[in-house]
Order: structure tokens, then sequence, then C-alpha cells
């Protein structure tokens, strides 16, 4: 057992640690379907899927059973290479974004001084899916969600960088972890209100999650970007989807609810029950707004969002100068 | 009452010369103008081909003009047997008109031989004789000169024949089976595709390709099987052609084989949010051709049934409406009300969505025990509920910037493209015939009509859920002041007789007899009445030969104005606009196809 040393152990535990992540927010994202269905229900005044497995419980398994099975057809007036690669991208690029999350003090997958970084560009990478989809679907009303996913992209990439620097810069680390540590004392919610509240815009806005979905817009696109996908094509855009929310939510908690942080219980509960709540925010927010035209929805991101973030920045980075020790 | 008799007497002094009539005499001279004595309320005037432009435009423009083309049908008349009084005629078109100022209608006839099938267009004096002339000509073959679009409408633009016609069979039994071969489904659905052309539009301006967008039949959000094919610039909407007809099930050729009492549920499918509304403007022609008089219970009943299902409908019109805009769950609130709705309707009717629950000369069964109870929990259900979409949605800073000033147009616009009901009324003007032109006994209700101001998708929902109001104070009176009697009117054609008669002798039982089997026979002449619906003002006029049978059923739905005036008022708007315009609207397909 001469092999086994210690670094390779600590290569064993970091890929495994990976794995389950990877594995757990995959099941999570699926999970969602089904638990944003129920609380739909509840909140509706109707029941949603209760009739597989006890509380409808296996409704996740009839899903996924009937979405494998059900036919993968590309449309011949498709751009087949796109059309396969878009579904990819746009779960993958989310994915590969969970790798910067801390869960606790010791599990996560990547530790990297560039971690916010990093999930900006999977974020931009991830809106080519959209794009690629609509466009090589060969169809008006996904040509149509593209055009308006770009747009939407255009107008809220911008300011979700800027909502994100007054963290940064209070944290003095682009590291997530340097980020929870430094909100020992006080959550970032509270030095950083508006920058969370436009960062919670601008997270909706990335996940295409209502009323964000300008790209699908079922009342007037008619799903819009993936209304030809059909089967598991449409399914990873759909869980993509879903991994996005869970992807944003966990993201929020490390940024401005302090992590893992809190009493009593161990770390990565706390992780666990403020994600959840954030994640049934996504669905209340789905449940309770009407959708505004998308026109109005590009002027409020440039108009409203961006000075507001810029405004932020401005008075954080003024507060750490003053309240900086002198000398430094 | 004394109101009723008023109304009454204003009508026939309508008919005998009035002084619409001797206006038009002095017009086109004695011999252009030929009266004809009906039942439908209002001068029926026949004039010549040649002079009917002159004609239309004249009472368009005269002081108190009409302003409004209620309706334009044709009449195929070669096989009606009485026709005393009337020019030599094989096909007439009639021309409904409506004056607001005034309150009061006309119908021009004009006569055409079957070898000379043309009139001229009348689009530019009143733009919606559009869709109406197209139908003519899709229905009865009839040529409009100048028409620019005259292409079929409810049919399928691969269709031979008229089928309005009475040499046209009505059943599907009296036509060679059907196939469908591969070629044959390519042939229809090449004939389906668009052709900008053909509508006087351009693929491309100097800078832009236009992309023509096939929104419909089948999208979320075209309330049924419409199709509207866009012309876009971005998501700006150039230019816009609505294409109905997909739901078009021939209601009116019906209406020509069922008996006068077995045409009733037909009525309800029409506008099929209505339920017995439906009913109601047919049994009341119906009513008219029979000289029925019904007593105040079955007044009373009616009333009360219409306004719930006015508040049904305008509840399925606030949910859609909400998704429409984007929020998801409002409709299952409104889905909760009128479950509310449908359990005292299933009480008193024993259905649900078509009770088909009028009859000639009353209705069908009395009032349940207890139904007054049922109704009285609905009507202190409801007005929490109505404040709470209020709090929530009306005055939600999202819907109203999706809503205000979103598909707005004047009253004077709303007239000349013939919309009515809660949208026109949303313009400004209180036109709803309750008031305007009691029947069933509405004068005798305390209620208002409510009037916005905008015109705008805004106002049309804010004022249904003012309707909704309305209608529980209607419905309120109704439980407090039912009248006691009988739910049948005592009258030799009301169908089907009282059953509790039916074995006191020979002469009732041979009429229920009769009048189970054949029909009630009623005699031959003309009727049409109107009623303020769900969605507007819905008409039947009805022509009977004498027989058991309607010889013409024409079916004036106020959705199919409405649809037409898409374009009119979407130009120029984004793709949202066109939803939130659309649910605004509150359409049903059947009620436009018929």
């Amino acid at each position: 057992m001469s092999w086994l040393t210690p670094m390779v152990m600590e290569v064993l535990i970091a890929m495994s640690q990976a794995l389950v992540i990877l594995l757990g927010a995959l099941l999570l994202g699926a999970v969602m379907t089904v638990v944003e269905r129920r609380l739909l229900g509840l909140w509706q005044d109707r029941y949603g899927p209760n009739r597989v497995g006890p509380f409808g419980s296996l409704q996740l398994v009839a899903d996924m059973i009937k979405i494998l099975f059900k036919e993968d057809w590309i449309p011949p007036f498709a751009d087949r290479a796109l059309f396969v690669l878009a579904p990819v991208i746009g779960m993958a690029s989310l994915l590969l974004a969970f790798m910067i999350i801390p869960l606790t003090p010791n599990w996560g997958v990547a530790d990297w001084h560039i971690g916010l970084l990093f999930f900006f560009a999977m974020a931009g990478i991830n809106v080519y899916a959209v794009l690629l989809g609509g466009w090589s679907s060969g169809n008006k009303y996904a040509l149509l969600g593209a055009m308006r996913a770009t747009a939407q992209t255009l107008s809220y990439e911008v300011f979700m960088g800027l909502s994100l620097m007054g963290v940064v810069a209070l944290a003095g680390s682009f590291n997530m972890r340097d980020i929870v540590a430094a909100q020992q004392g006080l959550w970032f919610i509270v030095p950083q209100f508006f920058g969370f509240c436009t960062f919670l815009i601008a997270g909706v806005a990335v996940t295409h999650r209502h009323p964000f979905d300008q790209p699908e817009a079922e009342q007037e696109l008619a799903d819009g970007y993936h209304i030809e996908y059909a089967g598991m094509k449409f399914g990873m855009f759909f869980i993509g989807e879903y991994i996005g929310m869970v992807l944003v939510s966990a993201l929020i908690v490390t940024l401005f609810f302090g992590g893992w942080l809190g009493p009593w219980l161990p770390p990565f509960v706390w992780f666990a029950l403020k994600t959840a709540a954030l994640l049934v925010l996504f669905v209340l927010l789905r449940a309770s707004l009407p959708r505004p035209r998308y026109d109005r929805m590009m002027s409020f991101g440039w108009r409203v969002c961006l000075p507001l973030t810029l405004i932020n920045l401005l008075v954080t980075g003024a507060a750490i100068l003053l309240l900086a020790p002198a000398g430094t | 009452m004394s109101q009723t008799t008023s109304t009454t007497a204003a009508s026939r002094e309508g008919v005998a010369d009035g002084p619409i009539v001797i206006a038009l005499k002095q017009r086109l001279g004695e011999q252009g103008v030929r009266e004809q004595a009906t039942l439908t309320g209002m001068p029926v005037v026949w004039i010549s081909r040649d002079a009917l432009c002159e004609a239309l435009t004249f009472l368009r423009d005269m002081p108190e003009p009409f302003e409004v083309l209620f309706d334009l049908s044709a009449i195929d008349e070669r096989l009606r047997t009485q026709r005393e009084g009337m020019p030599e005629s094989d096909f007439t078109i009639f021309y409904h008109l409506l004056s607001v100022s005034r309150n009061r209608d006309v119908m021009l006839k004009v006569a055409l031989r079957e070898g000379d099938l043309e009139l001229p267009s009348v689009i530019s004096l009143y733009p919606n004789a559009d869709w109406y002339e197209r139908e003519v000509w899709d229905m009865f073959g009839i040529v409009f000169r100048g028409h620019p679009h005259l292409y079929r409408l409810l049919m399928p633009p691969t269709w031979q024949g008229y089928p309005l016609r009475k040499d046209y069979p009505a059943r599907a039994t009296e036509f060679d089976p059907y196939t469908l071969t591969v070629e044959g489904q390519d042939r229809e659905q090449r004939a389906l595709q668009f052709d900008p052309e053909a509508w006087g539009m351009r693929r491309e301006s100097d800078d832009t390709e236009f992309m023509f967008l096939n929104l419909g039949p089948n999208h979320p959000s075209a309330h049924g099987a419409f199709r509207i094919v866009l012309q876009l610039d971005g998501e700006v909407i150039v230019d816009c052609v609505p294409d109905i007809g997909y739901h078009h099930r021939g209601a009116e050729k019906m209406g020509e084989r069922q008996s006068w009492h077995s045409y009733i549920p037909y009525t309800d499918r029409v506008d099929y949010t209505g339920g017995v509304v439906n009913n109601l403007p047919y049994v009341l022609a119906v009513e008219k051709l029979a000289d029925i008089e019904v007593p105040d219970r079955v007044n009373t009943i009616r009333v009360m049934l219409t306004e719930l299902f006015r508040i049904n409908s305008h509840l399925l019109f606030l949910g859609t409406y909400l998704q429409d805009l984007g929020a998801m769950s409002p409709v299952f609130y409104t889905f909760t009300d009128r479950q509310k709705a449908y359990e005292v309707i299933e009480a008193i009717t024993g259905f649900r969505m078509h009770p088909s629950w009028f009859r000639i000369g009353g209705v069908a069964q009395d009032l349940p025990q207890g139904w007054d109870r049922l109704m009285q929990g609905f009507l202190d259900w409801m007005p929490k509920r109505l404040r709470e979409y209020e709090r929530a949605m009306m005055d939600n800073a999202i819907v109203r910037d999706r809503t205000r000033h979103i598909a707005a147009y004047t009253t004077q616009e709303a007239l000349a493209w013939g919309v009515t009901g809660p949208n026109l009324r949303a313009t400004g003007l209180d036109l709803d015939l309750r008031k305007w032109r009691p029947y069933s006994g509405y004068e005798q209700f305390d209620f208002e009509v409510p009037v916005a101001a905008n015109g705008d998708a805004f106002d049309r929902g804010w004022i249904r859920i003012e309707e909704m109001r309305q209608s529980l104070r209607i419905i309120q009176q109704c439980v407090d002041h039912m009248p006691a009697g009988d739910y049948k009117a005592d009258h030799p054609l009301t169908t089907p007789p009282p059953r509790e008669r039916m074995l006191e002798h020979i002469e009732t039982l041979i009429t229920h007899f009769l009048q189970v089997s054949w029909g009630p026979v009623l005699e031959a002449n003309e009727s049409l009445s109107m009623i303020e619906a769900t969605k507007g003002i819905n008409g039947y006029y009805l022509t009977s030969d004498g027989s058991t049978m309607s010889y013409r059923t024409r079916i004036r739905t106020p959705s199919f104005p409405h649809l037409q005036q898409i374009p009119m008022v979407i130009r120029g708007s984004l793709v949202s606009d066109l939803i939130a315009h659309l649910g605004s609207i509150d359409f049903v397909m059947a009620d436009v196809d018929r």
C-alpha cells in the first residue's frame, strides 16, 4: 500500500467530494422540479402532483422515465450540430459553476482565488445555450426567444458583476471562503443591501426564471428558445434551469447570508436551510408576479439597476476608505 | 312596468312608417323604398341594389346618424313559400344598422336574382363590413364589387360550394365518405400558407426584411383555434391578418334543420362560456314569433341565471387575462369561484357548462327547494374575492404597466367597428341593452352600468370586475324578491307544455305529443332579439316560413367584430401588447365562428 500516500488520499477525497457535490446538485435540480410544482399547488389552492408514491414523492422517477424514453427528435430544418450542443452548454456551464461554492469549511470542489470571476464566466457562457438553441432550431418563435435572451443578457450581465463588487471590496477577495469568513460578525446583506437586491434580480435573470423568462414567455412565444426540443435534450434545458436556480441561491447564501455560518446547528445544515429558503423565494416569485414587457425589462436594467449598483459601489468604496485604519 | 310599455310602443312606432322610413322615402323616392312588416321591432326596408350605397351614406351621415353596422348577412329565399308583400328575390342581403343617439335600429334589404349575384361593397362606409361581406361570399357565393380581399373566411380556402345555400346539404350523411390522401393533405396545407402579396403586404422595406410570424391556430394565448399572421419588424407588429374559421361548426345551418325547440342546446355552444345567456336571445326571438308573454317568475329566473353566468364568464376572463399577462396564479383562484357558481348552477339546472335550460315560454323546471340559501352563499362569498383581485392584480404595478394605454381605441372607432359590450363601455359609452332596451324585466332592477374612459386593455379588465359587482346586486334582488307563479307560460306554443296538464284530457295530450315529436309550428314572420350577453350584444334574427323549423337563423355574435378590429388597434405595438390585447378582448372562438 505504498502508493496510498497522504497526497493520493487528498486527491481521492477531493475527487469523491467533487463527485458527491456534482450528483447532489443534479439531484437537487431534479427534485426542485417536483418541489416547485407542489409548492405552486399549495399556493394556488390545488394539489399538484400527489399520485405517484407517498405525497407524490416518486413523481420525479416517473418524469425521468418518461423524458428518457421519449423520442429524441431533431427537426430536419435545424442546424444539427449546434442544436445538440446547446443543451449541453446550458447544463454544463451551470454545473461547472458549482465548483466554486463552499458548502462547509471543509467541503467544496475548488478553492480558487478567482472564485467569483469563474461564476461570471460560466454565466456568460450559459447564455450561448439559449442563443444557439434558439437560433439553430430554425423556428421563428425560438429565434425571437434567442433574441430576447441576448438583449436581456446584455442588460443584466453588466450590473450583475458590478453588484458583487461591493462584497468583494468588503471581503478584500474573490475567494469564496474568504468572503464567508469575512461575514463572521455581520452578514453582508446588511452593509450590501442594494448589492443584494440587484444581484437577486440579475440572478433571476441569469436563470431565466419568471418574471425574467422573456426568452421562453409561454403566453407570448409559446416556450421560445426550446420550442423545438423534446426528450432528454429538452430535459437538459429544463433541469439546467433548476440547477441554475440552486446555483444562484447557493451563491446568494454564500455572498450575502454568511454561507455556512450560524449558531448551534452544523455548518452544512445552515447552508442547506438558507439555500432552501431562497429556492422557495424563487418559486414564490413565479407564483405571484405578472410578466413585465421585455423592453421595460431592459430599461429597468439600464436605468434603475445599473445606476444603483454604481452608487452602491461608490458608497462602499468611500466607506471602506473612511473606516480604514490610518496608514494602510 | 311603465317603461316596458313605452319601449314596446316605441319599437312599434318604428315599424309603422317611422321617421326613418319617411326620411328614406324622401331621399330615394316613394318607389325606391318598400316596407316589410315584421316582428323585428325595427323598420325593415327593401331598397334596390343601385340605391344601396346612397341609402347607407344617407343614414350614416344624417343628424343623429346610424353609425353602427350591427349585422350584415344574407338569406337564400329560393325555397321560401310565404313571401307576401316582399319584392321578388332569390337571395336577400340585409344590413342591420344601429343608431346610438336615437337608440333605434333600421334594416335595409336588397333583393338579388340568381343569375346576377353581385352588389357593391360598403367597406368604405362601414369598415367592419369587410368580414361580414367575406362571410356572405363564403356562405352564399354572392360577390361584393370592390371588396379588396374577397376570400373564404370561415371555410377552408379550398372549399367547394356555398354551405348556407338551400341546395347545399346540411348533414354529413348526404355526402360521400370523406377521405384525406397524402396529396390532399399537402394541398390543404399549402393553401393555408400565408401569402403576404395577396394581402398587399411587402416582404421587406428599404432597410429591413420583415418576419411573418404565424401565431396560432395552436398557441397558448390564442384562446382557442384562432390564427393571426403578424408582419414583424423585430418585435414590432407592422401589420397583421387575423384568420378565423377553425372553430366553425355551422350553427346557423343547423338552425335550418332542427325544430324550434331542439335548437336550444346548439345556442349554448355558441358562446360556450356564457351557458344559458345564449339561450335567452333565441327564446326571446321565438317567443316574439309565437306571441308568448312569459310570467314574471320566468323573467326573474332567467335574469338571475343570466347574471350568474355573466359572473362565471367574467371570472374566466379575469383569470385568463391575468394569465396572458404572465401571472400564473389568479386563474386558479377564479376557477375556485367559478366552482362555487357551478354548484348553484348545478343545483338549479342539473348541468354545468351547457345547461340549455331556457325553454320556449319558460324554463325547464321550477327552482329547487333551498336554491335561495345556495345562491346567498355565493353572493356572500364573492365580494371579498373581487376586492382581493383588485388589490392583488389590478393595483399591481406590472399589470398596470402592461395594460395602461395599450391597445386603446376611442368610442368612435369602437362604433365604426361594431364593438359592443364591456369593450365598448371601457371607451366611455354606457351602451348596455339591459338599460337602453330593457328585456325580461331588467327595468325593474336597481343596478348601474360601469363605464371607463380610456378604452385600453386595463379598462377592459377593470370594467368586468365592476360588472361582476353589479351582477351580484341584480342576483341579490332576484333572491330577495323572487315572484311566485308558474315557471312556464300558459300558452299553446309553450314547449314542452307543462307535463302536469298533459294527462288532463285528450286535447292537452295531443298538443304535448305534437310538440315534443314535431315541435311547435310558428307562423311565417321574421323576428329579431338582441340581448346584452357576456361579451357584447348577441342577436338572433329568425325567419319562420310557417313550419316546425327555422327558415334562416342568423346569429350575430359580439366576438366576431371584436376580432376583426384587432389589426386597426394593434399596428405598431409589440408582440407582448398583442397578447395583452387578445387577453383583454374576452372572446371565445365558438362565438366568432359559430
